[in-house]
């Protein structure tokens, strides 16, 4: 809400100024966002006549004038405005004068011809964006008068966000009754008297929706003066509220709007076609609005119609067809209440946004609509003149809002703010705020019948904020809630979430944080035959589809970094994948990283290698090691992954991630020039850890023996390894595989793996005997199961 | 004879004071001390002797023995003192090269903020908890007393899916889910991600909040002002830190409030990043509407509550310094590398 500072004051006059009055604002909880000028800064400016024109020796374009300034003698000035003409009167910048820009007005010859100030358009003074030519004054302006003074200029714009529950606030007369409730100063209103009907017109009203529009109110007004202009402080108020002056009957509605917060609307009479109808709109109904543009209305949409159709959304926007113009001698004046309900969300729906909307789907006064009709009868009279119908009413008063008393205890105020306001001040902020307050009789508190313009006034607790806002958050003590002192029980098994971020911030990863809707090629990348979950409305189409895996949102990272010359990255994100399983959806946290570069960073004693598999495998175990279980590794393809450097991850038998390099062709449409090496693990499953159980330690030698067994290439050690640990007796504590070796001396299609087998046992050193045994037992389930042969 | 054994053992202290390494010593040892040495042929030499001088010989064979094991003995320490001090030498390394190995990664500034904020309400007793991102209209919305068309919906700008799920606006439908499983006293916050379909300078269409809801059977406005207040001091460590509450409003707080600190920018004189007025809104806040709790079953009148939410990144910009949202949705890892 915009308005000027000094309407505000002709209603309220608190005892403070500008600055203090907007900090008030904000501390009753309606948020200053600004005080600006109403112009800006600039001297010397003063009302002038121009008394003759002629053209300029030298320039076209150019006139050279003579203006009366009021300084006793005609000043000369030479002229470029296409609108300046002999008797028309307009601001004038004396030879002196300051204009905004800190623009300075000297003595000048244009073209050859003396120029002794100028005449300005609105532009130059600040005044309007963009401008015609001069700036027009009324006929009556005061020659010689201060500009600044004359147009009441040294005057402040406030600029205030409303929350959506303070309509009342969204007009002069509102913040006028708030600021008095808030200062005690008093208001001033503005009452308007009934205008007298001259002629017996009247325009027939129907409602057909009596609950959407409970209420309107109308009157025909014959024979306005077409060229009658809106006065000057009307216009300036308009501005100063941030609404362009039109035309009289457009700029006396918005006035009124602003003043007593009704939005009205005036039609030209002579385009109507038979009375008006409230209805809903009907079937393949359009309408052609005032913006130019035309809809085609939804059918659950208010509007105003007359006998041809559509004419007007109510409480949103006119239509053009029949708008009032230059042309108009009689109209029809518009104020009704809609019901919030009828038109909340229908502005959106068009893609709208009007004041009137604004106003009505927030809750408009339902008892202002004659007032406001009154009022503007009598200001568009001053200045178009004309002869008013009658006023004619359709009112549903069992459909309009009703405000019951409600019960505030004492009490419960002070359980909710925990302060205890005295008696007498909650009664008198009530009062000011329009409430009807009336002691309750049995409990100690009152009962407070909130006013109709207060929708947002239903509960006890409606009332409590309104008691404490007024009041002042500030003389609310703080305190801390006690509450009696307990050790909850925590979960030793359950591993932080943090715990894991932690261990591979330690090793080297750092954290990324990416948008869980992700590009949609990417996403496609794993998941080819998946539909993926799109979103209705995306920010743009490369963020249109929900992650099913955290890569998706991270391999752009990757590329942004690398096209940023960090070439050696391992990022880590841990957030939900957002997956589609038969009819439902899973979000499920995840745990994913992604490498690529060098294993170690440059070093002057080592020579380089790029990072690998196993480098990201390494850092996958480490995460593991914290739960206390041993995940396997099992070979497998996924899309996206190269088909051989990518596994599957179980955790007894259920998946619980993946692991592998991206696939080269996902690498190079990605525009990725290194490979790129990825993990995802299900976060949850992480989580699982163990409370550690304590085992004894051996106070015997352990004994380790190394064998070598030759085996197909394509058996996995994962394999090798589990086989030999199932045929090892209880004393086997640990199989290492610590070589692979094919070539030169094993067979073709053949690998050596080499094995440690650590043999120890708690209650006595082993002989030589029962270590061969077991060494010898573990060879032979090799050569059965995996076809091994010892390697001599 | 007594002659000789001077001149002997006098060749010999000199042999080993000559000897250049431990091999050489031990040379010259064997030469004078081993069993075919010439000091030891002298005690053998004895034999022919009779007692007396043989007595007077022997004392001055083992005089000299001494003397040449001092000698010797003394010799070998100077040479190992010498050994230890070469290969000292040999072994010295410019400490100013860089040493081996990875250096540390680190957490991304929203964790370190998120964990901030969690352990210090977690000193007062509130569980962190979690809530889906997909939510659907009625706890986005309804319970939370915003109805369809409510205004307050225009303001969020939401994203939706075709079948009328959204991404959740806020962390607040968390407290509708905490609500609906578990009855009061109850004391939570629920950090996450949130979404608005908004993206410019100084909006990003996800972000982070922390929703806090304590619901208890005498909570007041002035305990909520107490917690925030307390809280805002320990996130920025400033004992000092004015902070004011303004009324505002929300569907689902009621009172509400938003918080101020004054800015730490420019300490309330008024700076570009507090638009000249010295504050900087930091949180929004208030008590538990009755809506809400009725939505949830929980006896307005028996319990109240308040809750609380605040933008992460906000907090993590004023916090480090940081004038740019979008930096934290870039992964640049120079930017990432200043939080660890
Ligand atoms: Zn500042």
């Amino acid at each position: 809400m915009r308005f000027s500072e000094h309407w505000l004051r002709e209603w309220v006059d608190p005892h403070m100024d500008a600055h203090a009055l907007g900090e008030r604002f904000t501390m009753a909880g309606l948020e200053l966002d600004s005080i600006e000028p109403a112009a800006p800064a600039f001297s010397g400016v003063v009302v002038a006549e121009v008394l003759a024109v002629a053209p300029h020796p030298n320039a076209d374009r150019l006139r050279v004038c003579r203006v009366d300034d009021g300084s006793g003698e005609p000043v000369q000035v030479v002229c470029g405005a296409p609108n300046v003409r002999v008797g028309m009167k307009a601001p004038f910048a004396r030879v002196g004068a300051v204009l905004p820009g800190d623009f300075r007005i000297r003595k000048a010859k244009l073209r050859g011809v003396e120029s002794l100030g100028m005449l300005c358009s609105a532009r130059e003074l600040g005044l309007a964006e963009t401008a015609e030519g001069l700036m027009e004054l009324p006929p009556d302006a005061p020659v010689g008068e201060d500009l600044r003074a004359y147009m009441d200029l040294d005057d402040r714009v406030f600029e205030i966000d409303l929350t959506p529950n303070r309509a009342d606030c969204l007009s002069i007369a509102g913040l006028a009754r708030e600021v008095s409730a808030l200062t005690g100063a008093p208001v001033r209103a503005v009452v308007p008297d009934a205008v007298p009907a001259q002629v017996e017109d009247r325009l027939s009203v129907e409602v057909a929706d009596r609950e959407a529009c409970p209420r309107y109110v109308g009157r025909v007004i014959r024979g306005i003066a077409p060229q009658a202009r809106t006065p000057l402080w009307m216009q300036e108020r308009l501005r100063r509220g941030g609404i362009r002056a039109i035309h009289p009957v457009v700029d006396v509605t918005n006035y009124v709007m602003l003043e007593l917060g009704q939005p009205m609307h005036g039609f030209d009479l002579a385009r109507l076609r038979g009375g008006i109808v409230v209805r809903r709109a009907g079937v393949d109904e359009r309408l052609e609005l005032l913006d130019g543009q035309t809809v085609h209305l939804r059918p659950e949409t208010l509007v105003i119609a007359d006998a041809s159709g559509p004419v007007a959304l109510a409480g949103i926007m006119g239509g053009a067809p029949t708008a009032v113009g230059p042309q108009t001698r009689d109209v029809f004046l518009e104020s009704a209440f809609f019901a919030p309900k009828a038109i909340a969300g229908e502005a959106r729906a068009y893609g709208l946004h009007t004041d009137a909307a604004h106003r009505f789907e927030r809750g408009v006064d339902p008892e202002l609509q004659a007032r406001a009709l009154e009022r503007a009868t009598a200001l568009l009279l001053e200045i178009t003149g004309g002869v008013p119908g009658p006023l004619v009413e359709c009112a549903a008063p069992e459909h309009l809002p009703r405000r019951l008393p409600i019960g505030l205890r004492e009490a419960r105020i002070c359980r909710v703010l925990g302060v205890a306001v005295p008696p007498g001040e909650v009664a008198r902020i009530l009062e000011a705020l329009g409430c009807r307050v009336d002691d309750s009789g049995d409990e100690v508190g009152w009962r407070v019948t909130p006013p109709g313009f207060r929708f947002d006034l239903e509960l006890e607790v409606d009332l409590i904020e309104e008691v404490g806002r007024v009041h002042g958050y500030d003389q609310i003590p703080d305190r801390m809630h006690a509450h009696a002192p307990e050790i909850r029980p925590r979960p030793e098994a359950r591993i932080a979430g943090l715990r894991f971020k932690a261990l591979l911030a330690d090793r080297g990863w750092s954290e990324v944080v990416t948008f869980s809707f992700v590009d949609e090629t990417v996403e496609r990348l794993f998941a080819p035959d998946a539909e993926p979950l799109r979103l209705a409305n995306p920010i743009s189409s490369d963020l249109g589809v929900m992650r099913s895996t955290l890569w998706s949102g991270m391999l752009p990272v990757v590329r942004r970094n690398l096209n940023r010359q960090q070439s050696d990255l391992r990022l880590f994100e841990t957030g939900l994948r957002f997956l589609q399983e038969g009819d439902g959806l899973a979000q499920r946290p995840a745990l994913a990283g992604a490498a690529t570069g060098r294993a170690l960073p440059e070093h002057w004693d080592a020579p380089g290698r790029a990072l690998d598999f196993f480098d990201v495998k390494g850092d996958v175990e480490a995460l593991f090691a914290l739960t206390g279980r041993t995940m396997r590794f099992e070979a497998a393809e996924y899309a996206g992954l190269h088909p051989g450097q990518s596994a599957r991850i179980l955790d007894g038998g259920r998946e619980i991630g993946r692991i592998g390099a991206l696939h080269p062709q996902a690498q190079s449409r990605l525009g990725l020039e290194q490979p790129v090496y990825l993990f995802e693990l299900d976060l949850e499953a992480l989580t699982r850890g163990r409370v550690p159980r304590f085992e004894p330690l051996s106070r015997f030698p352990a004994i380790r023996r190394d064998v070598a067994v030759l085996v197909d290439s394509h058996v996995p050690a994962g394999r090798i390894l589990d086989v030999a640990r199932a045929a090892a007796p209880d004393a086997v504590r640990e199989v290492r595989v610590f070589d692979v070796y094919a070539g030169e001396g094993v067979p073709e299609g053949r690998k050596s793996v080499a094995l440690g087998l650590i043999l120890q046992d708690l209650s006595r050193t082993l002989t030589d005997d029962e270590v061969d045994a077991a060494v010898a037992g573990v060879i032979e389930r090799l050569r059965r199961d995996v076809g091994a042969s010892l390697r001599e | 004879m007594a002659q000789d054994i001077e001149a002997l053992t006098r060749e010999a202290v000199e042999a080993v004071e000559a000897a250049a390494d431990l091999a050489a010593l031990d040379a010259v040892r064997v030469r004078y001390l081993g069993k075919k040495g010439r000091i030891t042929a002298q005690l053998k030499a004895l034999g022919g002797l009779d007692a007396e001088a043989r007595r007077e010989a022997g004392r001055r064979i083992n005089a000299a023995k001494e003397r040449l094991q001092a000698a010797i003995q003394a010799r070998r320490e100077a040479l190992e003192a010498e050994r230890i001090r070469a290969s000292l030498e040999a072994g010295r390394v410019d400490v100013t090269l860089p040493g081996r190995g990875l250096p540390p990664g680190g957490l991304h500034p929203v964790t370190r903020t998120l964990q901030r904020v969690e352990s210090l309400f977690e000193q007062i007793g509130f569980d962190v908890v979690q809530g889906p991102e997909i939510e659907d209209e009625y706890h986005n919305f309804e319970a939370l007393n915003i109805p369809a068309h409510h205004p307050a919906r225009a303001m969020h700008d939401t994203f939706y899916f075709p079948d009328g799920r959204l991404l959740r606006t806020h962390t607040s439908p968390v407290q509708i889910r905490v609500m609906e499983r578990q009855a009061p006293p109850i004391r939570i916050i629920a950090p996450g991600r949130v979404y608005r379909c908004d993206s410019d300078l100084t909006h990003s269409p996800m972000f982070h909040q922390v929703e806090g809801l304590l619901v208890d059977e005498c909570v007041s406005f002035s305990h909520l002002k107490g917690v925030l207040d307390q809280f805002l001091r320990a996130f920025f460590e400033r004992d000092d830190l004015p902070t004011r509450f303004r009324p505002s409003y929300f569907p689902f707080t009621e009172p509400s409030a938003e918080v101020d600190i004054q800015c730490v920018i420019c300490g309330g004189s008024g700076c570009r990043v507090c638009g000249r007025s010295g504050w900087l809104e930091v949180m929004g806040c208030g008590m538990v509407h009755p809506k809400v709790f009725d939505a949830v079953g929980i006896d307005n009148e028996r319990w109240t509550g308040y809750a609380f939410g605040m933008g992460v990144e906000r907090l993590a910009m004023l916090r480090y310094g940081v004038d740019d949202l979008r930096l934290f949705f870039e992964n640049d890892l120079r930017f990432l590398r200043q939080f660890r």
